[in-house]
């Protein structure tokens, strides 16, 4: 089976005023379909780096990335945006939804990209958004919805498009505890369900330590890597 | 990403800002609006000058001494009656002729006086030109042949003398010489700058009595046909050239009068367009400004979409459209505008104002072109944006 991320000694180095800013220092690791994993750090410790490389925003300057097989190094700004819309599924901090625009039209935004038409798009939307439990608010707008509705919108968005993985960047961040709880649970649930791999990058500990499997980073590197028992798809039944 | 839908998006992205979006629009409406007017105003003020020319008559020709060039004085006339026999029997035809002597004079009638063009002219004057008499008639052969003291007013001189009451059968004095009122022309109105109703005509040989000269300032002909007017021209001129070696003469026809005007305010019109084009210019500019606030307004936006899977093409085009579909809908409201302000400045008032398709068509072409130009920059800045920065701006 193909990883949904493979990473071999990624490195990253940023150009800050004529210096060079070493943000991630060789890091190897590889995602399974399916997988549940937190990546936990201080900041500064290179998470949102990896987070980007993941997630197909950014190239690394070294080493080899591949997602879903496909390694980045040789796609230009269009084809990334093409494996991304393919196999990336974003969930942002601060939701980043389209203000002025209905629950519906949100979630279908990434199948415009994919130049699905309206009536596809709309119908795909309501499945996803119903799976998460806001049928009932499709023509809501974003500031009609409370944050813990927004964050399943975005979930719902990040859904759409059938990912492999599926990237939360502190999706609790901007949530209260039982929205949080709710959105954590949400994510789990897709997570055991559709199969889709959940990438998690957080630093609150409760969150991390519901993952099967926490990667710490620190100063640009994976400090440890540490998995709960071996995945196996009897576990997964398990769990409570 | 579909087109359909990249109009769908910038058109909403355009009603989330109305207030923004009505204001670059003005800029755009106004330019539209400048061209489209200033166009009217240029062409209906050539048209207007064009029928007046055509209006004074067909194939007309003018023979005048020296050289008609817009940087040589006037030349004072050698022509006289002589002349006068000799172009008549060159033209074949005494009623294809017609001479002028002109003199500015005052024209008494009672208390009344007017400032008035006196011409002294033949019979055939209304032969040549188109000029209407409205009451009692024109001046006979009879008339000039014998030197008559009689008079054919124009409309606004009757007026000044006799106000409503008939002038035909009054009595009026000239340079302090008594004539008769025998006719008074229908109103003319102006015509190139010319005020055609303060003209008196009286016979050529009276005027030349009055005057104390054997002068005539100029011959008008008037070709049997178009084909036949230039050898005409040089026929006469040739004539009149062996009786006056030392003079030059021109034969100006009515074509080349309108030529020559045409040209000039063609031009007027090509620099009126050409002003308010910078106007048009001026607002493709507030366009881009207005583009780039929007874009970097938006940066999130662009951010979010990018991390969905938009290619930096699928952007760029969203933001060109967005610029195109502003300055085209400011283009149209411009051009309703200048057509409107075209037709009540052509109703309300003296200024002539006609509009043109191709000004319109300009107007528009050019706002959606610079819709095009001054929005490819904040567009291409839009795609090239790096969605981690993007999505990092709060």
């Amino acid at each position: 089976m193909t990883p949904a991320i493979e990473a071999i000694d990624v490195r990253r180095a940023y150009q800050l005023e004529g210096l060079e800013v070493q943000a991630l220092r060789g890091v190897s690791f590889t995602i399974e379909p399916g997988a549940h994993v937190a990546v936990v750090g201080p900041s500064g410790s290179g998470k949102s780096t990896l987070m980007h490389l993941i997630g197909g925003l950014d190239r690394p300057t070294g080493g080899r990335l591949l997602i879903d097989g496909r390694d980045v190094a040789g796609l230009g700004p269009a084809e990334l945006a093409t494996l991304r819309n393919e196999t990336i599924g974003f969930v942002f901090q601060s939701f980043h939804l389209l203000a002025r625009t209905s629950a519906v039209d949100n979630v279908a935004l990434p199948l415009v990209y994919r130049g699905l038409g309206a009536k596809a798009r709309r119908e795909k939307a309501r499945a996803v958004l119903e799976r998460v439990g806001l049928g009932h608010r499709l023509d809501h707008r974003p500031n009609q919805l409370s944050g813990g509705e927004q964050q399943r919108v975005a979930i719902a968005r990040a859904l759409v498009t059938d990912p492999a993985v599926l990237l939360a960047d502190e999706p609790t961040g901007n949530l209260d505890t039982a929205n949080g709880q709710a959105v954590l649970e949400l994510l789990e649930q897709l997570n055991r369900e559709a199969g889709v791999a959940l990438v998690m990058v957080t630093h609150d500990r409760e969150v991390a330590a519901r993952a099967r499997r926490r990667i710490h980073m620190r100063d640009g590197v994976i400090e440890q890597d540490e998995s709960d028992a071996p995945e196996t798809g009897d576990e997964i039944w398990e769990r409570p | 990403m579909r087109l359909a839908e990249a109009w769908r998006v910038a058109s909403a992205a355009l009603r989330a800002n109305r207030l923004r979006s009505g204001l670059t629009m003005l800029g755009m409406i106004i330019g539209v609006a400048a061209v489209v007017v200033l166009v009217a105003l240029g062409t209906g003020t050539k048209n207007e000058v064009e029928s007046q020319v055509e209006g004074l008559g067909a194939n007309l020709m003018f023979v005048v001494p020296g050289k008609v060039d817009f940087n040589s004085a006037p030349t004072a006339s050698p022509l006289d009656n002589t002349d006068l026999n000799d172009v008549v029997r060159v033209v074949g035809d005494r009623d294809r002729v017609a001479v002028t002597l002109t003199s500015g004079e005052t024209v008494r009638a009672g208390r009344n006086s007017a400032f008035t063009t006196v011409l002294g002219v033949m019979e055939t004057t209304p032969k040549v030109f188109v000029r209407t008499v409205a009451a009692g008639s024109y001046l006979t052969r009879a008339d000039v042949d014998t030197g008559r003291r009689v008079a054919v007013l124009g409309d606004g001189v009757a007026r000044k003398l006799f106000g409503e009451r008939s002038a035909v059968g009054q009595q009026i004095s000239i340079a302090g010489v008594r004539f008769r009122v025998v006719g008074v022309f229908a109103p003319l109105g102006q015509s190139l700058g010319v005020d055609r109703d303060s003209e008196v005509h009286i016979p050529i040989s009276t005027a030349q009595r009055l005057f104390a000269t054997n002068r005539i300032d100029a011959f008008a002909i008037k070709a049997p046909d178009n084909d036949t007017i230039g050898t005409l021209g040089d026929r006469v001129v040739a004539e009149l050239h062996k009786r006056h070696p030392d003079t030059e003469f021109s034969a100006v026809t009515q074509d080349q009068i309108l030529g020559v005007l045409g040209d000039i305010l063609g031009v007027l019109t090509t620099v009126l367009a050409a002003i308010a084009g910078i106007s048009l210019l001026v607002g493709g500019v507030g366009v881009s400004n207005i583009m780039l606030v929007s874009v970097r307004e938006r940066t999130k936006e662009i951010g979010l979409r990018k991390a969905v899977g938009a290619k930096p093409r699928d952007i760029g085009i969203q933001f060109l459209l967005e610029a195109v579909l502003l300055t085209t809908i400011g283009g149209i409201l411009g051009a309703v505008l200048g057509v409107t302000a075209s037709l009540v400045t052509a109703a309300l008032s003296p200024v002539p104002a006609t509009v043109t398709w191709w000004s319109l068509a300009l107007a528009f072409g050019v706002s959606a072109g610079v819709g095009i130009i001054f929005g490819v920059v904040p567009a291409q800045r839009a795609g090239k944006l790096d969605p981690v920065v993007a999505l990092r701006t709060e």
